[in-house]
C-alpha cells in the first residue's frame, strides 16, 4: 500500500502551454475548477520558443490584401497534403482572425503594420495608410497571401506570457514539477491521473470531472530536434498506455527546413519570410530552380526534401556534423536582422558564433514538429474514453494532415483552446464527479510496481542513456524525410528490440529515492519506445508518399488506396501497435494539385 | 592540439536528504567544439552521475529556466560556451530562490509569486468583442513593449541584487521591469496612484539601492537600469502627488 494524496477537480489540464491554457481559461471562464498540471512552470514551456508567428487571415498587410479565411483553408488543407480534417480546418480559419485580436485584448505586443515604404526580393511594398497600426503579418511558406502575424521573432513568448497573465489573474491553481504518469480509467471513462512530483518524488492522486491533455510534441524521440528537452510524448504515451486510445497519422513528422547546425537550435521560417534564401556549397541559390513559383518558402516538407536532394546530388557544405546548406539572410539589412529577427540573430551569434548581418548561418533540416497524436473529434474529445480531452501539438484533431504549414501550429494552440476550451466547458456541466477507490489504487499500484521494479534491478538493469540514444539514432536514421521499405522494416525490429531492453530500465547511480532525475527518465523509456514504434510502423505500411512522409519506393500519393488516417493502438501486454484505418473527411476542397513539390515542379 | 580537460567543481545538497551536508563535487571531462554547459552538464549526468539536479527546458536562451552561478557570474547555463571559460569551472544555484536540489532552484513558485503581487495582466474594463477590428497601436510603441516584455524570468538579476538576498519580499530588477512593461501599455488603464500601491514601497522600486548587477547581468539584454530608472522617476512623481 502507498499513500498518496487526493486532489479532486472540475477540470485537469496536464500541460501548461498555450494550448492548455487557453483550455483552462475557457473552463475557468465558465465557472468551473480548474488544476493545471506542469513538468516546469507554465512559462517556460515549448510554446515560448515559437519564434516566427501565428496564420490568421486579417489581411491588414500590404501584401496581404484580399486575404479571408477561404484563401487560408486553400492553403492549409494544399499543405496537409489532403490529410486533414477539412470541417477542423473551416472552424480554425474563421476563429483564427478572433483568436489573435482576442490574444491583442490580452497585451500581445504585436508587430504593427507601419508607415514606410520597403524593397522586398526587388518589389517595393507600399502599405495602405488606412491600415497602419493594425496588427501586422509576414510571408510564410505555403502560403498565399502574408498572413503570419507576429511579434518580432518572439511570437510564441510574447502569446505564453499574455496567456499565462490571464490565468494568473483568474487564480487557476497550478502544479508545476508535477509530471502526470498515468490515466486512471476503467477502459470506458477517464476519471483522472495519477502523478509523481518531480520536487520530492511523491505520488499524488488528482480525480476530474473531465480530464485534458496537451502535453505537446514528440520530437525528442528523434537523435536531432528543434525541440525542448521536455518534448518526449509523456502525456501522449500516457494515453496509448489506456490500451484503448488510439494515436493518429504518427507517421507523418515535419522536419524543419533550417535547424542550425550542430546544436539544431530552430531558425525561424520568418528568416525565410522576412527575404532569406538557401546557398549552396558554390553560394549558389539553389531553391528556384527546383520551385520557381515558391522558390524558399514552399511548404517545409518539399523545401526538405529539396535541400537534401540538392546535398545529395552533391552541392552541399561539408562539415564534422554532416552536410548542410547555408541560410543567407545578409541582404535584409542590420536594422531589419536585428529588429524583427532579434532572437535568432542572437541565437546564432551565441551558439553558432555567427553574426548573420555579415555571414551565412549552417542549417540542415531538423525534426521539428509531431502532426499526429492523441486521436480526437472536431470537440477535442478523445477517441476510446469519455471525459477525457485532448488539443495542440499532443492531439490530432486533424488540422494538420500529413504536414503542417508554418505559423498554424501557433495559431492552433489558441484557437483549439477556444473552441475545444468552450466544449470542455459544456462537457464538465453535465460530468459527475465520481472517485472509485479500488480503481484509484489499483492505478498507483501499477505505478508503484514500476518504480519499484526499476529501483530492484539498479545497476543489473539496462541503462535508459543507452537505449535512449539507440532509439533516437533509429529514427533519425531510419524514419526520416526519405523512406524506404527496408530501412524502416530495420527500424520496427531494432525499437522492438529496444522496447523489451527497455522492460528491463535500471538505476547506474543512487537509489531512485526523492526526485532522483535517473528514475524519471528510466520511468518515461517504455513509454517514448512505444511512441517510437507507432511512428516506425505507420511508415513502414503507408505504401505512398504523401506531405512530410515520403517512400522512395513509393513516390506517389495514392488518393484510392490511402486517403485515410492511420490509427494506432497499443493493447495491454502487445509487443507492437496495432494499426486501424479511418476515412478523412473532405467537406470542401477535393484532392488535388498543390502546386509545389514533387508532383508539380522539376521531379 | 587536444582538448583541454574541464573540471567541474559542483554544488551537491538534497534538502530530502540534510543528514548529507552541502558540499561541492568534482567531475572531469574532455572540452568539445562548441560546448555548452547544457551539452557539459548532460555529459556529467550521462556517463559519470545520473542523479545530478538541473534545469533545461529549451537550452537556446529561450525559457529562462537554466540560470545559475558559473565562476561566481550569474547567467543562463544553455548559452554559455566552456571555450569563454577557464578549465576550472565551479558552479552554484542561484541564490535567493528556494533549493531543489544541486543546480536547481524553484524560480517558478517565485516568478508566479510576484506576477501577482505587481498584477502581470492588462488592467481594463473593456470586453472582448469578437467582430471589432483590433485597436490601433504604433509599431514604435509595440518594440518598446516587446523590449521590457523579452524577460524569460530566469531569476539571475534577483540571484545577484543584494536587496533581493536580504529582503524576501523585494520583486527585484525583473519585477520592476515587469511593471515598466505595463505602464507603457495604453491596453492597461491603471493610472499612477494605482500603480504606486504596487510598486511604490521598500519591496518595489524604493528597495533598490541602486547597485545594478541586474543591468550587468541579464543574460538576455533587457535594458534593466533604463526601466528601474524609468519606474523611480514615474513612482517618484506618484508620490509627490499623493494625499
Amino acid at each position: 500500500m502507498n499513500s498518496y494524496d487526493i486532489t479532486t477537480t472540475d477540470v485537469l489540464v496536464v500541460g501548461a502551454g498555450l494550448a492548455g491554457e487557453r483550455a483552462a481559461v475557457a473552463a475557468a471562464e465558465a465557472g468551473h475548477n480548474v488544476i493545471i498540471l506542469s513538468l516546469i512552470p507554465p512559462r517556460r514551456s515549448h510554446s515560448s520558443a515559437a519564434q516566427g508567428g501565428m496564420q490568421a487571415s486579417l489581411g491588414n498587410a500590404a501584401m496581404g490584401k484580399g486575404d479571408n479565411p477561404d484563401v487560408h483553408m486553400y492553403d492549409t488543407v494544399k499543405g496537409s497534403d489532403w490529410g486533414c480534417e477539412q470541417d477542423v480546418a473551416r472552424m480554425f480559419v474563421e476563429t483564427a482572425p478572433i483568436a489573435v485580436r482576442e490574444m491583442a485584448h490580452w497585451g500581445v505586443p504585436w508587430s504593427r503594420v507601419r508607415n514606410e515604404k520597403r524593397m522586398y526580393e526587388g518589389t517595393e511594398i507600399v502599405e495602405d495608410p488606412e491600415k497602419v497600426g493594425l496588427i501586422n503579418a509576414r510571408n510564410f511558406g505555403g502560403t498565399a497571401k502574408w498572413r503570419t502575424c507576429y511579434t518580432s521573432d518572439g511570437a510564441g513568448h510574447t502569446l505564453l506570457y499574455a496567456m499565462d497573465s490571464i490565468v494568473i489573474k483568474l487564480g487557476i491553481t497550478v502544479h508545476d514539477r508535477m509530471e502526470a504518469i498515468e490515466l486512471i480509467h476503467d477502459g470506458e471513462r477517464c476519471y483522472g491521473v495519477v502523478a509523481r512530483s518531480l520536487r520530492d518524488g511523491e505520488l499524488h492522486v488528482y480525480i476530474a470531472k473531465t480530464t485534458v491533455i496537451a502535453t505537446g510534441g514528440f520530437g525528442r524521440l528523434y537523435a536531432a530536434s528543434t525541440n525542448a528537452i521536455i518534448n518526449d510524448g509523456g502525456g501522449v504515451a500516457m494515453a496509448l498506455n489506456s490500451g484503448v486510445v488510439p494515436l493518429g497519422n504518427m507517421e507523418a513528422i515535419q522536419f524543419h527546413p533550417t535547424g542550425m547546425v550542430p546544436s539544431w537550435i530552430l531558425i525561424t521560417e520568418g528568416a525565410r519570410g522576412e527575404g532569406g534564401h538557401l546557398l549552396d556549397k558554390d553560394g549558389y541559390r539553389f531553391m528556384p530552380d527546383y520551385e520557381p513559383k515558391y522558390k524558399e518558402l514552399a511548404s517545409r516538407d518539399v523545401v526538405s526534401r529539396r535541400i537534401m536532394q540538392h546535398i545529395r546530388a552533391g552541392h552541399g557544405v561539408e562539415s564534422p556534423y554532416g552536410p548542410h546548406v547555408w541560410l543567407d539572410i545578409r541582404h535584409l539589412g542590420e536594422h531589419r536582422i536585428n529588429t524583427y529577427l532579434r532572437e535568432i540573430s542572437t541565437i546564432a551569434r551565441t551558439f553558432a558564433g555567427i553574426d548573420p548581418v555579415k555571414e551565412l548561418i549552417p542549417v540542415r533540416p531538423t525534426q521539428h514538429y509531431t502532426m499526429g497524436g492523441i486521436r480526437t473529434n472536431k470537440d477535442g474529445k478523445v477517441y476510446g474514453l469519455d471525459n477525457l480531452f485532448s488539443l495542440g501539438e499532443s492531439a490530432c484533431w486533424d488540422l494538420h494532415g500529413f504536414n503542417r504549414l508554418g505559423g498554424n501550429s501557433l495559431a492552433e494552440t489558441v484557437v483549439a483552446g477556444r473552441i475545444v476550451g468552450k466544449k470542455i466547458a459544456e462537457y464538465t456541466n453535465d460530468a459527475t464527479l465520481e472517485v472509485k477507490s479500488n480503481l484509484i489504487q489499483e492505478h498507483v499500484n501499477k505505478v508503484s510496481a514500476r518504480m519499484d521494479a526499476i529501483r530492484a534491478r539498479g545497476k543489473n538493469g539496462e541503462n535508459w542513456v543507452d537505449i535512449r540514444k539507440e532509439m533516437q539514432m533509429t529514427l533519425e536514421l531510419d524514419v526520416g524525410i526519405f523512406r524506404t521499405g527496408e530501412h524502416l522494416q530495420h527500424a520496427v525490429s531494432k525499437l522492438s528490440d529496444l522496447y523489451e531492453r527497455a522492460q528491463n530500465v535500471g538505476l547506474m547511480g543512487g537509489g531512485g529515492q526523492g526526485a532522483d532525475p535517473e528514475l524519471v527518465n528510466a520511468m518515461r523509456l517504455p513509454g517514448m519506445l512505444k511512441l517510437a514504434l507507432t511512428i516506425a510502423r505507420g511508415a513502414l505500411e503507408r505504401k505512398e508518399s504523401r506531405g512530410s512522409h515520403f517512400r522512395e519506393d513509393y513516390p506517389k500519393r495514392d488518393d484510392e488506396n490511402w486517403l485515410k488516417r492511420t490509427l494506432a493502438y497499443w493493447p495491454e501486454g502487445a509487443k507492437l501497435p496495432e494499426l486501424k484505418y479511418e476515412s478523412i473527411t473532405i467537406t470542401e476542397i477535393p484532392p488535388g494539385d498543390r502546386g509545389y513539390g514533387e508532383s508539380s515542379g522539376k521531379k | 592540439m587536444s582538448p583541454r580537460e574541464l573540471t567541474f567543481h559542483i554544488f551537491r545538497y538534497d534538502p530530502e536528504t540534510p543528514e548529507v551536508k552541502p558540499h561541492t563535487q568534482t567531475f572531469k571531462i574532455p572540452e568539445e567544439p562548441a560546448m555548452t554547459l547544457f551539452v557539459a552538464l548532460n555529459k556529467i549526468r550521462d556517463e559519470q552521475d545520473p542523479t545530478l539536479k538541473f534545469d533545461f527546458v529549451c537550452r537556446a536562451s529561450i525559457c529562462g529556466s537554466c540560470g545559475m552561478l558559473i565562476n561566481g557570474k550569474a547567467s543562463l547555463a544553455c548559452k554559455t560556451l566552456t571555450k569563454d571559460l577557464p578549465s576550472d569551472i565551479t558552479l552554484f544555484p542561484l541564490p535567493a530562490f528556494k533549493l531543489l536540489g544541486d543546480l536547481s532552484v524553484d524560480t517558478g513558485t517565485w516568478f508566479r509569486d510576484m506576477s501577482v503581487r505587481t498584477e502581470s495582466w492588462i488592467h481594463t474594463d473593456k470586453v472582448f468583442d469578437e467582430t471589432a477590428q483590433e485597436e490601433k497601436m504604433d509599431d514604435d510603441l509595440s518594440l518598446e513593449i516587446y523590449e521590457a516584455e523579452r524577460c524569460i524570468e530566469c531569476g539571475c538579476c534577483v540571484g545577484v541584487c543584494a536587496t533581493a538576498n536580504i529582503r524576501p519580499n523585494f520583486i527585484g530588477a525583473t519585477g520592476i521591469n515587469r511593471v515598466s512593461r505595463f505602464m507603457l501599455d495604453p491596453r492597461d488603464k491603471r493610472d499612477e496612484q494605482e500603480y504606486f500601491e504596487v510598486v511604490g514601497n521598500d519591496d518595489g522600486i524604493f528597495g533598490c539601492v541602486g547597485l545594478m548587477a541586474c543591468d550587468d547581468s541579464c543574460p538576455i539584454g533587457v535594458p534593466l537600469r533604463g526601466q528601474l530608472a524609468y519606474v523611480r522617476r514615474k513612482m517618484a512623481v506618484a508620490g509627490w502627488h499623493r494625499k
